[in-house]
């Protein structure tokens, strides 16, 4: 599903920030990228999602080098994965559903025909009754669960959480991680970026994939 | 569903603190059915937009509204003017002059392509010399010319040049003016007028589309994050290219229809000022130039073209430019 050989990236002229990466993630895998803040954890996810280009090394999604897509491929193939960001990325002008509905709106689909799906899903995290409501007064619980809740509309095979937890407390952090576990339960790969170590002792058989010094060292 | 969706959807539903109502049929109803733009209408500062849109649409409806009026006054003055010539009569000591004009009368009615002669009276030839020699003069001593007006017939092409011959031969003191002189200048005059107005058109249009350009980078920078999430959601450049060009479109349209209504609002005024002023001086002389000063089907036709071409114009330019900026940010990353 997803494979890293030798990856590095540096910006500009700089050392690199990440060296030699080499890892794979296999479908209905679970796994948490872990590291330092600042070991460059959201940049792995951004070369992930092809926001960002290695300056070496080969990194294949869903049995494509993304150095030869074309943008129509790599459009596609960001339809294939959720993304859940660090800091939500709800569209502010847009209410509650709009958001949620935002990855359905983008390929095309009719209002109406993605309506129901989308009520349920937000009837589903408890915000149905904020279904008008503007990120700007959501608590940011409830916008945790929006960006959720778009990530998984388009039932994506790939998850990408950056520290999902971030904003919870810790009983709301517990059950996001079930949420996470019953996802890659019904077959979705999930990547959960994050530092919380309580976290990811409340799941210990995961995959670990720690960044430390630029580099990755995976526990199985 | 799956029992696995169900299960991960059990599992969303738990992290709720607690289960919620269903919404009311009122919020519902605000909510669904409509789709926000995807491009926030306040990140475009739209209302600068369509006004200079809207200015830029006026001065070009007024450039191709006064080419038009002047290709067509010249084509009516070119028209009026070969349709006629004139004979001068020199007055010569050893000639009878009323005998001159009686043989030029005859040679012109004989000739092909005349459609009528008319001679005019020797105080009529008299009164068109009296602008320059001023009112009350005795014309009796002074050697006044005589003035014959011929009308062409517009079918029939006379040869003015066979005709110039026939009449010097008859009449050596005779001489044939066809006005080409005259015409040329005129339609030199008026594809001057017409060229100029031309490069001011091109100019506006040029200054519109820079306008539009400056407009829809700086709503670009402004909504880089929203670019963002449509890329990494899923949407294609060619999408989120479409939502600015719905904005930039309809921003367009409206400072497109301003502009070509309040030039279309101008011309039926001036159209209505012209005719009121036709007896006066200054009402002459600008339908001298422009003809009738009014802007007729066809002009109306162009302005309402322009209007459109104006919005069309700035959607097109909008969504090239997103689609461009589109390809350079996905080069850079």
């Amino acid at each position: 599903m997803l494979s890293f050989e030798n990856v590095g990236l540096r910006y500009g002229s700089g050392s690199e920030i990440l060296s030699d990466l080499a890892f794979s993630i296999t479908p209905r895998s679970f796994q948490f990228l872990t590291g330092p803040s600042g070991a460059g954890k959201t940049t792995l996810l951004k070369l992930v999602l092809m926001s960002l280009k290695p300056t070496r090394g080969r990194i294949s999604l869903f049995g494509k080098d993304t150095q030869t897509l074309d943008k129509d491929s790599v459009t596609d193939i960001r339809r294939r994965i959720g993304v859940v960001f660090q800091d939500f990325r709800l569209l502010e002008h847009l209410n509650l559903y709009e958001n949620v509905a935002l990855p359905l709106r983008v390929i095309g689909r009719e209002e109406t025909s993605y309506r129901a799906e989308v009520l349920e899903l937000l009837r589903w995290v408890g915000l149905d009754e904020r279904i008008a409501s503007r990120p700007s007064v959501l608590s940011g619980g409830e916008k945790q669960r929006a960006a959720i809740a778009r990530a998984l509309i388009v039932r994506p095979e790939l998850l990408l959480a950056d520290e999902p937890t971030g904003n919870l407390d810790p009983t709301l952090a517990r059950r996001l991680l079930r949420l996470f576990v019953e996802l890659h339960k019904s077959g979705t790969s999930v990547v959960i970026a994050t530092h919380d170590l309580a976290l990811m002792e409340q799941y210990e058989s995961a995959r670990r994939l720690v960044l430390a010094d630029g580099r990755l060292h995976v526990f199985e | 569903m799956s029992s696995n969706d169900a299960k991960s959807r059990a599992a969303l539903r738990r992290l709720s603190p607690a289960a919620s109502p269903a919404p009311s049929d009122a919020t519902l109803e605000e909510t669904l059915g409509r789709e926000t733009p995807l491009v926030p209408t306040s990140s475009i500062a739209g209302r600068s937009l369509v006004i200079v849109i809207a200015i830029m649409t006026f001065l070009a409806s007024l450039s191709a509204g006064a080419a038009l009026m002047v290709a067509d006054a010249s084509v009516d003055w070119r028209r009026e003017v070969a349709r006629e010539a004139s004979v001068q009569i020199r007055s010569a000591p050893d000639r009878d002059i009323e005998a001159d004009v009686n043989r030029a009368t005859s040679v012109l009615v004989a000739a092909e392509g005349v459609r009528d002669v008319r001679v005019y009276t020797k105080a009529e030839s008299e009164a068109l010399l009296a602008p320059w020699l001023g009112q009350g003069l005795d014309f009796a001593e002074l050697p006044a010319p005589r003035m014959i007006v011929v009308k062409l017939d517009e079918n029939r092409r006379a040869d003015l040049d066979a005709l110039r011959r026939e009449l010097a031969q008859a009449i050596p003191t005779a001489a044939l003016d066809d006005h080409r002189l005259w015409v040329e200048r005129l339609g030199q005059m008026a594809r001057t007028v017409v060229a100029v107005a031309a490069l001011v058109f091109v100019l506006i249009v040029v200054a519109m589309g820079l306008a539009v350009a400056f407009a829809t980078r700086a709503a670009m920078v402004g909504n880089r994050e929203i670019i963002e999430v449509l890329h990494l959601v899923g949407a294609a450049d060619k999408y989120i290219a479409q939502q600015f060009q719905r904005r930039f479109l309809a921003l367009g349209l409206r400072g497109g229809f301003i502009g070509g209504a309040s030039a279309m609002a101008f011309f039926l005024f001036s159209g209505y000022l012209a005719s009121r002023w036709t007896a006066t001086p200054d009402g002459d002389q600008l339908e001298a130039m422009f003809g009738s000063f009014s802007l007729g089907p066809l002009g109306f036709t162009v302005v309402g073209c322009i209007s459109a071409a104006a919005g069309l114009l700035t959607g097109f330019m909008s969504q090239e430019i997103v689609f461009r900026q589109l390809r350079r940010l996905d080069g850079a990353e």
